[in-house]
C-alpha cells in the first residue's frame, strides 16, 4: 500500500510539475481568446515551433534552452504582433468558421514548414542535467522538470506583473473584459490586439523552449498540444489568467495519475471526458466568471 | 436555376455517368474521391450551412459507420445493406446525445465545437482499447480480387465509383428537397437569428436535434462505403481530427450553405492536393504538399471568404446577382 | 384573426440580486391598442420578454385569454398566438425580405407554396411588396421595421407586442407606422401592446397606457390622464425644486 501511494505521489509531483508548463502554454491561449475572442487553432503548431526553436539553440550553438528563452519569447513576441496586425485582425469580427479555416491555414503552414526543414524524425535535447534529481521527502523529482517548473512560475510571476502594474498590461485586461467599453474609452484597440496576440504568442514561445527540456518535439505532437491547451483553458476558466495555470497543472496531474493506473493511452481519454462535463456543467471554467463567455 | 444553369448541369451528369468509360484508373480514383468528398461535405453542410452548428468532430460519426458495419460484417458475416442500418443507427444516437447535450446546456460557436471534437476524441481512445472493432491494430476486410459482389460491396473501382455517384447526387437532391420544405426554411432562420426565429413559433430545440441527426445518418453511410473501399479501419484515422476537419474543407471552400459548394469546395481541394502531390513528389520536401495546401486556403479564404462557387456561379451566368 | 385579451397579474422578476420588475399587473382587453411608457431600464423590455416566454416570471401569471403563458417557451407563446418585435430589429440578414416574412407565415401554413403566399400579402399590406427579393440586410432602418412587424404579423397573432418600433423613424414616418397599425387594429380587432418613447405615436394610438418606474407600475390611464400624473411628471422631468 506504501508503495502504490509513493507512486502515487510521484505521479502527482511529475504532473504538477509538468502542469506549471502547460499552464503557460495554455495561459497564451487564455489571454488570447479571453481578450479577442479568437480562436487560435495553431496554438500547438506554435508551440512546435518554439520547440524546434530551442532544440535548434541547443543543436547548433549549444546553449541551454533556459537561456535562449527570452530571446525565443522576444522573437515570438514580434511574429505574433506581425501575424495579428497582417493576417487576422480583419478576422476578428467575421464568423467562426472563417477564423477557423484561417487559423488552420496558418497551423498547416507552420507544422509542414517544420517537417520541411526538419524531418519527420523526433529531435530531442540532452542536457547535462538530464539525469540529476532532487530529493524532497520520500519523493525523487528530475532536476530538468523542476528547473522547468520554476522557469515557467518566475515567467507567470512577470506576466501577472505586466497585467496588473503596467498601462499597456492593464489595457488589455480592460478590452478583454469589456470590448465596447474598452473602445468607448479610446483604446487604440487595433494596437491593444496586436500586442495582446504578440503576448500570448511569447508565451507559447517560452512554454515551448521550456517544453523541449523534458519531451522531444516532433511534428505531429502539434495537434496533441492544441487541443490540450484548450481543454486546460475551458476547464480553468476563460479570461482568467490563474485559471489556466490551475487548468494546467490539474491537467498535468489527472494526465500522469491516469497514465499511473489506467493504461498509459486512456490518459488523455480523462481529459477529455474532464472537458466535456466541464463544458455542460460549469462552462465558464473552474476560475471564470459567469458572463465572461 | 436558369437555362444555362440547368443545361450545365446536365452536361456534368452525362459526364459523371459515362466517366469509368472516359477516364483511367487514376482519373476514376481521384473522381471517386471528389465524389466522396462531395458527398460528406454536403453531409456536414446540412449541419452547418443549414442550420448553423460548427461541428468539428463528424469523423466520429463517419468512423462509427464504417466500424458498426465493417464489425458486423467481420463478425457475423452481415451485408453492408444491412449493417448500415445499424451504422446508421449508432450515428444518429452519438448525434442525438452530442446535439442534446450541446443544445440543453446552450453551448454554442467554439464551445460546441469542442464538445464535438472531445467526443470525437474520446471515442477515438475507446476504440484504440477495443478488441471486438481490431484495437489499434485495425479492422480488415478481405479482399476478393476479380469478383464484383454488389451485396457484400466488393468490387472494383467502377462499382464503388457509381454508388459514391449515387450517393452524392442523392443527397445533393435531398439538400434540395429539405431547403424547399419547412424545415429547411427553418434551419436558415436558425442560422440567421435563432432568437428571432424562435419568437416566429420555431421550436429552435428539436430543429437543430434533426440537422444533426440527418447530418449524422449520411456521414455514417459514408464511413461504411469508405471502410468498404479501403478494406480497412484504424481508430487512429476513422475518428481522427484530421479526417473531421478534412470533412469541413469542401463546403467552406466551396461555400457554405449552396447546394452545389460542397461539390466546387470538393473538385478545388482535390484537384490541388493531386497537383501537390505531384509538386511535392517532385521537390523531395516532406511536408512541401501540405505547406501548398495551407498557402491555398490561406488566399482562398482571405479573398472568397464566402466560398468559391457563389463568386464562380455569377461568372459563369448561372445566376444572377442577388440585390 | 381577432384580437386576445392579456392580463397580467402581480409579475415581478429578479436577475441575482437585481430587481427589474416587481409586482405588475394590467389588463389589454381584446381589440385594444395599450401603450407601456417609463424610462429607461424601467423593466418595459423585461415585461415584455416575459409576456413572450424569453424568460419565466419569478411569480405572477400572464394570461392569454384565460390560457397561461408563463413558463412557455418562445415557440408555444407565438403558437397560442403572441407575434412580438424587438427593441434592436433582428431581421434574417442573409435571406430576402420575403423569406424574413415567410418564416413567419410557415408557423400557420406548413406548406411553402402558401406560407410564400400569406407573406406576399403581408408584404403588400405594409408597403414592401416591391422589394421582396432584396436582400434584408440592404434595407433601411424604417423598412427593417417594418418588415419585423410583417414578419409577426405573418403568425397570424391574436396579440402584436411592439418594441420601441417608432424609435429612428422621422415624423412622417412614424405617421404612416401609426395609420398602418390603427387601420389593422379597425379591421381585424387585433390587441396591440406597444412599448413608447415616442409621444406622438402613443397620444395617437394608445387607449390605455400603463406607466412603469423602476420596475413598479407608478400609474395607469388614458393618455390624457397619464400626462397630467404627478408620480409620471416626477419620474420623466424630475421633481420640482423646492422653492
Amino acid at each position: 500500500m506504501n508503495d502504490f501511494l509513493l507512486s502515487l505521489a510521484q505521479a502527482v509531483a511529475k504532473g504538477l510539475l509538468t502542469g506549471m508548463v502547460y499552464g503557460l502554454m495554455a495561459l497564451g491561449l487564455s489571454v488570447i481568446f479571453g481578450v479577442m475572442r479568437v480562436v487560435n487553432f495553431a496554438h500547438g503548431e506554435m508551440m512546435v515551433v518554439g520547440m524546434y526553436l530551442a532544440w535548434l539553440a541547443f543543436d547548433q550553438l549549444q546553449i541551454n534552452p533556459l537561456f535562449s528563452l527570452p530571446l525565443i519569447a522576444v522573437v515570438f513576441f514580434g511574429l505574433g504582433y506581425a501575424l495579428q496586425r497582417g493576417l487576422i485582425s480583419p478576422f476578428i469580427n467575421r464568423p467562426e468558421h472563417q477564423q477557423f479555416l484561417l487559423l488552420l491555414a496558418v497551423a498547416t503552414l507552420l507544422v509542414n514548414g517544420c517537417l520541411a526543414i526538419a524531418g519527420p524524425d523526433s529531435r530531442g535535447v540532452q542536457l547535462d542535467s538530464q539525469f540529476d534529481s532532487y530529493e524532497v521527502g520520500p519523493l525523487v523529482l528530475d532536476a530538468v522538470r523542476v528547473h522547468a517548473a520554476i522557469a515557467a512560475l518566475v515567467i507567470t510571476a512577470l506576466l501577472w506583473l505586466f497585467f496588473t502594474r503596467t498601462r499597456i498590461g492593464k489595457s488589455i485586461r480592460a478590452a478583454a473584459d469589456n470590448h465596447m467599453g474598452a473602445l468607448v474609452v479610446g483604446l487604440d484597440v487595433r494596437r491593444l490586439y496586436a500586442f495582446t496576440f504578440g503576448v500570448g504568442a511569447a508565451c507559447v514561445g517560452a512554454a515551448g523552449a521550456l517544453m523541449i527540456t523534458i519531451v522531444p518535439v516532433t511534428p505531429f505532437l502539434a495537434a496533441e498540444y492544441t487541443l490540450l491547451a484548450f481543454v486546460i483553458v475551458i476547464v480553468g476558466g476563460l479570461g482568467s489568467m490563474t485559471g489556466a495555470l490551475l487548468g494546467g497543472l490539474l491537467i498535468g496531474v489527472s494526465e500522469a495519475v491516469a497514465g499511473l493506473l489506467l493504461e498509459p493511452s486512456l490518459k488523455s481519454m480523462f481529459s477529455f471526458g474532464l472537458l466535456i462535463v466541464v463544458l455542460l456543467l460549469r462552462p465558464q471554467g473552474l476560475l471564470g466568471r459567469r458572463d465572461s463567455r | 436555376m436558369n437555362r444555362r444553369a440547368a443545361l450545365s448541369l446536365a452536361v456534368l451528369f452525362a459526364f459523371l455517368l459515362a466517366a469509368p468509360l472516359l477516364l483511367g484508373n487514376y482519373g476514376l480514383s481521384v473522381l471517386i474521391l471528389v465524389l466522396y468528398f462531395a458527398f460528406v461535405g454536403q453531409a456536414w453542410n446540412i449541419m452547418m450551412g443549414f442550420a448553423g452548428q460548427l461541428s468539428l468532430g463528424h469523423a466520429l460519426y463517419a468512423g462509427l459507420g464504417g466500424y458498426v458495419a465493417a464489425g458486423v460484417y467481420f463478425h457475423y458475416g452481415l451485408g453492408p445493406w444491412a449493417g448500415v442500418f445499424l451504422a446508421i443507427a449508432a450515428a444518429v444516437a452519438a448525434g442525438a446525445i452530442v446535439g442534446y447535450l450541446g443544445f440543453r446546456f446552450s453551448l454554442a460557436g467554439v464551445y460546441f465545437a469542442l464538445l464535438t471534437i472531445a467526443f470525437a476524441e474520446f471515442t477515438r481512445i475507446g476504440f484504440d482499447n477495443w478488441p471486438w472493432a481490431g484495437g489499434s491494430g485495425g479492422l480488415f476486410l478481405k479482399v476478393e480480387r476479380g469478383v464484383t459482389d454488389i451485396a457484400n460491396l466488393r468490387g472494383g473501382a467502377t462499382m464503388f465509383y457509381y454508388i459514391i455517384l449515387a450517393l452524392a447526387a442523392g443527397t445533393l437532391m435531398l439538400c434540395r428537397v429539405l431547403l424547399e420544405s419547412r424545415l429547411g426554411r427553418y434551419w436558415l432562420a436558425i442560422r440567421e437569428d435563432a432568437e428571432a426565429a424562435q419568437a416566429a413559433g420555431v421550436h429552435v430545440f428539436r430543429c437543430k436535434m434533426i440537422a444533426v441527426m440527418i447530418s449524422a445518418a449520411l456521414t455514417a453511410i459514408a464511413g461504411v462505403w469508405s471502410a468498404f473501399y479501403y478494406n480497412n479501419l484504424f481508430p487512429e484515422t476513422a475518428f481522427a481530427i484530421g479526417r473531421s476537419i478534412e470533412m469541413t474543407l469542401p463546403p467552406i471552400i466551396g461555400g457554405l450553405g449552396t447546394l452545389f459548394g460542397p461539390f466546387v469546395g470538393a473538385v478545388v481541394l482535390t484537384g490541388l492536393g493531386e497537383i501537390f502531390t505531384d509538386v511535392g513528389d517532385w521537390l523531395h520536401v516532406p511536408g512541401i504538399k501540405q505547406i501548398f495546401y495551407g498557402l491555398a486556403l490561406l488566399v482562398i479564404v482571405m479573398y472568397r471568404p464566402a466560398g468559391i462557387w457563389p463568386w464562380l456561379a455569377t461568372r459563369l451566368g448561372f445566376v444572377e446577382r442577388s440585390k | 384573426m381577432s384580437g386576445a385579451r392579456l392580463e397580467l397579474a402581480g409579475i415581478s422578476k429578479q436577475f441575482r440580486g437585481l430587481r427589474a420588475v416587481h409586482d405588475v399587473s394590467f389588463v389589454v382587453p381584446a381589440g385594444a391598442i395599450h401603450a407601456l411608457i417609463g424610462p429607461n431600464g424601467a423593466g418595459k423590455t423585461t415585461i415584455f420578454n416575459m409576456i413572450a416566454g424569453v424568460y419565466p416570471p419569478n411569480s405572477g401569471t400572464v394570461t392569454l385569454d384565460g390560457r397561461t403563458l408563463s413558463g412557455l417557451r418562445p415557440d408555444l407563446v407565438c403558437d397560442a398566438g403572441v407575434g412580438r418585435t424587438f427593441q434592436i430589429v433582428k431581421p434574417f440578414k442573409g435571406l430576402s425580405v420575403l423569406e424574413n416574412v415567410t418564416i413567419g407565415a410557415l408557423h400557420r401554413r406548413p406548406k411553402l407554396k402558401e406560407a410564400r403566399a400569406h407573406a406576399e400579402e403581408i408584404l403588400a399590406r405594409l408597403g414592401l411588396a416591391d422589394r421582396r427579393h432584396h436582400l434584408a440586410q440592404s434595407l433601411t432602418l424604417p423598412d427593417r421595421k417594418r418588415l419585423e412587424v410583417a414578419r409577426a404579423l405573418a403568425t397570424q397573432p391574436k396579440l402584436l407586442l411592439l418594441d420601441e418600433v417608432m424609435a429612428g423613424l422621422r415624423p412622417t414616418e412614424v405617421d404612416v407606422m401609426v395609420g398602418f397599425l390603427r387601420e389593422l387594429n379597425a379591421k381585424t380587432g387585433l390587441t396591440i401592446l406597444l412599448i413608447e418613447h415616442v409621444m406622438r405615436a402613443v397620444m395617437a394610438l394608445a387607449a390605455q397606457v400603463v406607466v412603469v418606474s423602476y420596475g413598479e407600475k407608478i400609474a395607469e390611464g388614458t393618455p390624457q390622464e397619464i400626462t397630467q400624473h404627478q408620480a409620471v411628471l416626477d419620474v420623466y422631468l424630475g421633481e420640482a425644486e423646492v422653492a
